[in-house]
């Protein structure tokens, strides 16, 4: 028993440690496991059954929230992504910028306030310009709050980096289109992609905004969920919630892997 | 390397190369500052120009310039056009600060521990352990509140688990504070841990035995040099989660019901049935400037800190 006189112990953590862990999942562990309830009361079991789900995969407005959600999260990716690997190299690369400071404060604005501030905010200025198409409103609204989270793994990638093999690029006289294609890109892509898949999953979770901005025929998942609850928990509910658990826990591994191997790259 | 031709002032003929990087600073930051501009900035200044126009018949508002959004924080109108203060939005915001206080203070009396115990082991177990705190925050936020109502409502997991126990039938744990701050630890908690992580992993071990050897305990050393040491890690913390739970919407509503409001969901309710937009943008407002002065403050703090030795 070293550990018994070595100082930096503290006794009591680990299974403190994996309390917290019990914590951390059990909540989603009830919900997965009230959606094989045959009951329709969540409280009381009287047998697994699947039948949730397949009445779940039958809801034509479920999944036309999900085409919505998709589709918003599939736009506000791409653009997101595209500015913050542009704002990202000028930040970083760019010689003499001068608001270099300020440029990269107002990327990291959405994270300094308030969502629900910024929500009520856009929604006053697309009633001002008469923007009523729910899609438009939601696209621009989730490509500029889905920004930051693209533009942290990019920075943080770029940051990482020599310039020696750009550099070797150019004296081989390749371009600098050419140079960012076959040099820069690859070598930054672990960051990209996992700042494109953080910003995919930043907008698919959104309810603040959407549920502020969304109109009658562009209702996100979140949103539709969100008046499933107001509607009473039902088994449904929580058939559909696990399959968005797993959606996003499968994602958010992925990132993160791919991340990881970045950040091994690096070293 | 041409590294004058890199740094070369404007004006003078550069190196291809350094030209590229320098176009790029502008055409580059153009498209983030283009979007940002629309869809952040300018909003921010119409919800400034809102708060202190006039509140239209039918909802919206009207460009007549009035300090009625902001007097209806403090004072209520009565039928004959007379003030009368009234506590109610003053308790909503009191209650805001209280619960994200709270919030803040609970995540971090769970994080230390947790951060310190991760940070204590080998580096495969470290990575995996770190994973698993940030997993469960990519979850959708709705439904990690959303559990937090199938286990406290009625009929929900606690109140079956405490019938079974001898408890009496049908309590209910919904529809209060309690409830909203529980659903608020629950979302921010891997906000907290994983910066408070990452202060304690580069804290130097010898300075632990450092203060063993002086004769200091176990608490001694916490209080002394561990909690000092990863303070840049806890303000870190702090700020992430203090600053989304000031604007919480999702808890409240959910949690809390239609009469434990915070402003993030006074603010909704103002806009959501196109009630009073201006009183609405005035609440904002004044959620922004919370914000703003909390962020401040953490800044002015920090440079202070580095300025003394």
């Amino acid at each position: 028993m070293s550990t018994r006189h070595d100082v930096k112990h503290y006794p009591g953590l680990g299974p403190f440690t994996a309390l917290f862990f019990v914590y951390l999942y059990a909540p989603l562990a009830v919900i997965v496991v009230y959606s094989f309830n045959a009951n329709r009361v969540a409280g009381v079991w009287t047998g697994f059954s699947l039948q949730w789900y397949g009445s779940a995969l039958h809801n034509a407005a479920l999944m036309s929230a999900l085409e919505t959600s998709l589709i918003v999260a599939a736009i506000a990716t791409v653009v997101s992504t595209l500015i913050a690997l542009s704002a990202a190299l000028a930040i970083i690369r760019g010689k003499n910028v001068r608001f270099r400071k300020l440029s990269e404060t107002v990327v990291n604005l959405p994270l300094l306030l308030p969502e629900i501030v910024l929500a009520v905010a856009t929604l006053i200025l697309f009633s001002l310009i008469d923007v009523q198409n729910g899609m438009l409103r939601l696209t621009i609204a989730h490509s500029a709050f889905c920004t930051p989270f693209a533009f942290l793994p990019i920075r943080a990638r770029l940051q990482g980096m020599s310039l020696d093999l750009e550099e070797a690029s150019a004296d081989l006289y390749a371009d600098r289109w050419t140079t960012f294609r076959r040099v820069t890109l690859p070598l930054i892509f672990p960051g990209v992609f996992s700042g494109a898949m953080l910003a995919f999953l930043i907008s698919m979770d959104d309810f603040i905004t959407s549920n502020l901005l969304s109109t009658g025929g562009s209702t996100t998942l979140p949103v539709y969920i969100f008046s499933l609850i107001r509607a009473g928990t039902s088994p449904e509910l929580n058939a559909i919630a696990t399959l968005l658990i797993l959606a996003s826990l499968i994602l958010a591994t992925a990132a993160l892997l791919v991340a990881a191997r970045g950040v091994r790259d690096n070293a | 390397m041409s590294d004058t031709a890199l740094h070369a002032p404007a004006g003078t003929d550069r190196a291809p190369r350094a030209r590229f990087w320098h176009d790029l600073s502008f055409w580059g930051l153009l498209p983030s500052w283009l979007l940002m501009g629309f869809a952040l900035i300018l909003p921010i200044f119409i919800i400034a120009a809102v708060s202190l126009a006039t509140r239209g018949a039918h909802g919206g508002f009207a460009w007549d310039f009035n300090l009625a959004g902001y007097r209806q924080i403090l004072f209520n109108e009565g039928w004959t056009g007379e003030l009368e203060f009234t506590p109610q939005y003053l308790l909503i915001i009191a209650r805001t600060f209280a619960l994200a206080g709270a919030t803040t203070l609970i995540c971090l009396f769970f994080a230390v521990p947790v951060a310190y115990f991760i940070s204590r082991q080998p580096p495969g177990r470290k990575a995996i352990l770190v994973y698993l705190v940030t997993l469960p925050f990519w979850v959708s936020m709705i439904l990690r509140v959303y559990a937090w109502m199938i286990i406290l409502g009625k009929d929900g997991t606690l109140p079956r688990l405490l019938e079974t126990l001898g408890f009496p039938a049908g309590m209910s744990f919904m529809f209060n504070d309690g409830a909203t701050l529980t659903a608020m630890v629950y979302t921010a908690m891997p906000l907290m841990v994983l910066p408070v992580f990452a202060s304690i992993e580069k804290l130097d071990g010898t300075l632990i035995e450092a203060s063993h050897d002086l004769y200091g305990n176990r608490w001694v050393t916490l209080r002394r040099v561990i909690l000092p040491l990863t303070a840049p890690g806890i303000v870190a913390g702090a700020i992430l989660v203090f600053v989304p739970a000031l604007g919480a919407v999702l808890e409240p509503t959910l949690m809390g019901g239609g009469k434990q409001m915070m402003m993030g969901s006074l603010i909704q309710l103002q806009f959501g049935g196109g009630r009073n937009w201006p009183f609405g943008a005035a609440i904002a407002m004044a959620l922004m400037a919370l914000v703003m002065v909390f962020l401040i403050f953490t800044a002015l703090r920090a440079a202070r800190r580095e300025a003394l030795p």
